[in-house]
């Protein structure tokens, strides 16, 4: 298990160390405020990256999920508008969308044997497309039911607020850990991701594990598009552009392996938060532009992608011993 | 009572290939039965037939007396037959508890219980006397070792029936009597037990049953104990075996030119500094145990783990040799062991795979001509027997042996001026393997160099001017001349017995 989890604390110590000298020069970096607005800041994308590290360790990748957050905005705002459905049954439909989206999806890749990038790029340009057929503006959601979920949080001492949806992304993080690292089906992805031709000859239900990490993607994408609708009290077609590359940048910052086979539900949930506090601190200095944060990112991937080759040359020169 | 498993007229083709044509095989409850025949005659497309991994295309599978048709590797064993394929080892992403687990973990409330897990996985291992930390990834441990517990999933897995295709390739003469102990337990307990094998050693220690499979076709059986060896090899090969004789390679004149010297040379920590100097045209054999050095002699030799100590001269003149590159340049080659992971592209042809390095060596720049490249390739075919309709069919699709065979056919290729070969006839059918000695022969009488690591004593002293022991990672005797025989051989490798370092710690050798 050590060395599993390895990379995962070499994402812990990055992120404790880089919190220590950010507070060093603005103590006010630690207080629970700021922690809880990170959390809040970043819920949804912490549950779309949930999904993201689950495809990546089954050695795929989902491009979709920036359009999926985006038509899900978009979709609630129009249902919420023109229907008088309440949002818990939105929610619920939008929900069954995105999994049969995404388990669609899956089937495509492994039936058709099509390359997984290929077959969620086009889904990211439908998906897009989508909510644009649905509204080419933003629109605002007025709904009472809504404004209580987006006011919802616990105070905590310090006057920091844990909010419902910062709660919910933990919530999904607990769950994509569970299922990855405690469960068979866990183990299948993995064994999956790490190769599946012999994880078939071993028994593996290749087929339905891919079709299903799919729509797990999917799954997380809509309740990442629900959380941002909730963050943002709006839905917007043009929103989310790009957000599938930074739920890919937190995966792998987190540490799991773009190849597959080989990674953690927590780190990830370690990468979003240290790309957030990043953000983080780029405001609290003031003067630097927020394109330092896309420049650290990029800094930090090419660490995280050295390290990792490091760790794999550790790892092989131990099978000879 | 009817058989086990009784298969009638079993016919897999492929494009181009008619890889089974009307294959009866049939198996008694308890009973250890040998599947023979040269590379590429169609065993593994058989097991892989009647366990689920192929869909056969004509024929019929009984179990028990009921027809089967598995359409997965996971109905198959749901059925109780456990398999340990030719050609896959295990996850070694995945740790070894999850890779012996996987599929029939413990759960409770849809979670693993890790520590049941664990705790099985070690009884099971335990079996085997292999006690390792089973909560490591699989990848951290040796060939010899995944191959056991890849052996240990299959047998956990086999209710009724265990195949077990090529299991003996990497494990040492100890570990072996090992797995013939388990198997006979199984055969007592009255599970049949399919075993595919170019050891015909190991066949006749083991099996009581034989089919033999020529081309895709049934070519023979018996009982083991009514077949000579003779006759054996006949069945396989459809006609006789031209004999290896001893034709004992001519001394090496002592003032031959040194082809290669290394002086105090290796790696603190992996081998013990060794001094040795081969002169042109002699073939040195290097022999051990599993884990006694030899792969790492090798790879310390070609740069792949570099040394940090001694000095190297090839051909009169200090080499450096801190990486292959290098290593090629001073006009090295290394046909490594582990062919299935080193160095097989399985997409490209086999004329692209046998002219791979050579073209590397010559830079993109100056590419082989079309018609030479199929020259080569055409040449390479027919001298080592390799059985492919055509040179330009993918090389994932020949057989394990035939994989081999291209390998080798790359590096024989490259005219290197010192050769090292890691167990060349190693997967290699026994008709193949005079082929492969008459080829190394060949090849010292032109000058080349070698240095082969080999398992097979009796090969190694039909060709070898001297033969080097290693024991332990350090060299213990060098035999030449009339010591070169293979009782002197297991004399020196066994002199004193060494101190048992339990096998789970041994590397690959
Ligand atoms: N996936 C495939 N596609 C096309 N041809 C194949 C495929 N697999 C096997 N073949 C062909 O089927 C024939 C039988 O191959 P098989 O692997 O069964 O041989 P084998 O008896 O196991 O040999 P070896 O001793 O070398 O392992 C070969 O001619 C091979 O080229
Ligand atoms: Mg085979």
């Amino acid at each position: 298990m050590s060395a599993r989890f390895l990379p995962l604390l070499a994402t812990c110590a990055i992120f404790v160390a880089a919190y220590a000298l950010a507070w060093m020069q603005y103590p006010n970096i630690l207080s629970t405020r700021v922690i809880g607005n990170l959390l809040t800041d970043n819920a949804y994308l912490g549950i779309a990256a949930v999904g993201m590290t689950i495809v990546i360790l089954s050695g795929g990748i989902d491009l979709s999920i920036g359009s999926v957050i985006a038509f899900s905005g978009v979709f609630i705002a129009v249902m919420l508008r023109d229907t008088g459905l309440h949002p818990l049954a939105v929610f619920a439909l939008l929900l069954v969308l995105t999994t049969a989206f995404g388990l669609c999806m899956g089937a495509l890749i492994h039936a058709l044997e099509m390359p997984a990038f290929i077959v969620t790029l086009a889904g990211m340009f439908m998906a897009r497309g989508l909510a644009y057929v649905l509204s080419i503006d933003s629109v605002p959601i007025d709904h009472p039911f809504f404004d209580a979920l987006s006011s919802s949080y616990y105070l905590l001492p310090g006057k920091g607020r844990f909010t419902l949806i910062a709660g919910v992304m933990l919530l999904v993080v607990l769950a994509g850990s569970l299922l990855i690292h405690r469960t068979p089906f866990g183990t299948r992805v993995l064994a999956i991701g790490g190769d599946a031709r012999t994880a078939g000859l071993l028994g593996v239900p290749v087929g339905r594990t891919i079709v299903a990490v799919y729509g797990i993607s999917g799954f997380c994408a809509g309740l990442a598009g629900i959380v941002f609708a909730i963050y943002t009290s709006a839905g917007y077609s043009l929103a989310t552009v790009g957000t599938e590359l930074d739920a890919i940048a937190a995966v792998v910052i987190g540490g799991t392996l773009l190849s597959g086979g080989s990674g953690t539900v927590p780190g990830t949930l370690v990468g979003v938060l240290i790309m957030g506090l990043i953000q983080t601190y780029i405001v609290f200095d003031g003067t630097l532009s927020s394109w330092w944060t896309r420049i650290v990112i990029g800094a930090l991937l090419f660490a995280f992608i050295v390290l990792q080759k490091g760790l794999l040359r550790i790892a092989e020169g131990g099978a000879r011993g | 009572m009817t058989r086990l498993i009784e298969a009638r007229g079993l016919t897999k083709l492929f494009p181009g290939t008619r890889a089974l044509d009307g294959v009866d095989f049939d198996l008694e409850r308890g009973e250890v039965h040998a599947l023979l025949g040269e590379n590429g005659a169609g065993k593994s497309t058989l097991i892989k037939c009647l366990t689920g991994a192929y869909r056969r295309d004509g024929g019929t599978v009984a179990l028990d007396g009921a027809a089967i048709d598995p359409r997965t590797t996971a109905d198959a064993q749901r059925l109780g037959i456990g398999t340990v394929y030719q050609e896959v080892n295990l996850l070694p992403n995945l740790t070894v508890a999850e890779n012996l687990m996987l599929g029939r973990q413990p759960v409770r409330g849809g979670m693993i219980r890790g520590r049941a897990q664990s705790r099985a996985a070690r009884d099971v291992l335990s079996a085997y006397g292999l006690s390792i930390d089973v909560t490591r990834p699989l990848a951290a441990y040796s060939v010899a070792v995944q191959q056991i517990v890849a052996i240990a999933r299959a047998v956990a897995l086999s209710g009724k029936v265990l195949i077990l295709d090529e299991p003996t390739a990497s494990l040492d003469a100890r570990e072996v009597a090992g797995l013939f102990r388990i198997i006979r337990d199984l055969k007592d307990r009255g599970l049949a037990v399919v075993f595919i094998s170019h050891f015909l050693d190991q066949v006749y220690a083991i099996a009581d049953r034989v089919t033999v499979l020529r081309n895709g076709r049934n070519a023979g059986g018996g009982r083991t104990a009514d077949l000579d060896r003779l006759a054996l090899v006949q069945m396989m090969l459809g006609h006789e075996l031209h004999a290896v004789e001893g034709t004992r390679a001519r001394p090496v004149a002592p003032d031959a030119p040194v082809a290669a010297a290394f002086n105090g040379f290796g790696k603190r920590g992996a081998v013990e500094l060794f001094s040795l100097t081969v002169r042109r045209g002699e073939a040195v054999g290097l022999a051990g145990l599993l884990g006694s050095g030899r792969t790492e002699t090798a790879e310390t030799i070609f740069g792949i783990t570099p040394h940090d100590s001694g000095t190297a001269q090839a051909a009169g003149r200090p080499a450096s040799l801190r990486n292959p590159r290098e290593a090629i340049r001073a006009g090295f080659g290394f046909c490594p062991e582990d062919r299935k992971t080193d160095g097989i592209v399985g997409e490209l042809t086999v004329r692209e795979n046998i002219l791979l390095a050579l073209q590397a060596g010559r830079g993109w720049s100056r590419p082989v001509a079309r018609a030479e490249q199929g020259r080569i390739a055409a040449d390479y075919i027919r001298r080592l027997d390799i059985r492919t309709p055509s040179a330009e069919k993918p090389v994932g699709q020949l057989s394990g042996g035939n994989q081999q065979k291209v390998i080798l056919a790359r590096w024989l290729l490259m005219n290197p001026d010192f050769l090292i070969l890691d167990e060349p006839t190693r997967g290699i059918d026994v008709g193949a393997h005079a082929e492969i000695i008459r080829v190394i022969e060949e090849l010292c009488a032109q000058g080349m160099s070698l240095l082969v690591i080999s398992s097979e004593l009796e090969e190694l002293s039909t060709y070898a001017h001297r033969v080097i022991v290693l024991r332990d990672r350090a060299q213990v005797a060098e035999l030449v001349g009339e010591d070169v025989a293979a009782e002197r051989i297991v004399q020196a490798i066994a002199a004193t017995p060494a101190p048992a370092p339990g096998h789970a710690t041994a590397g690959a050798a």
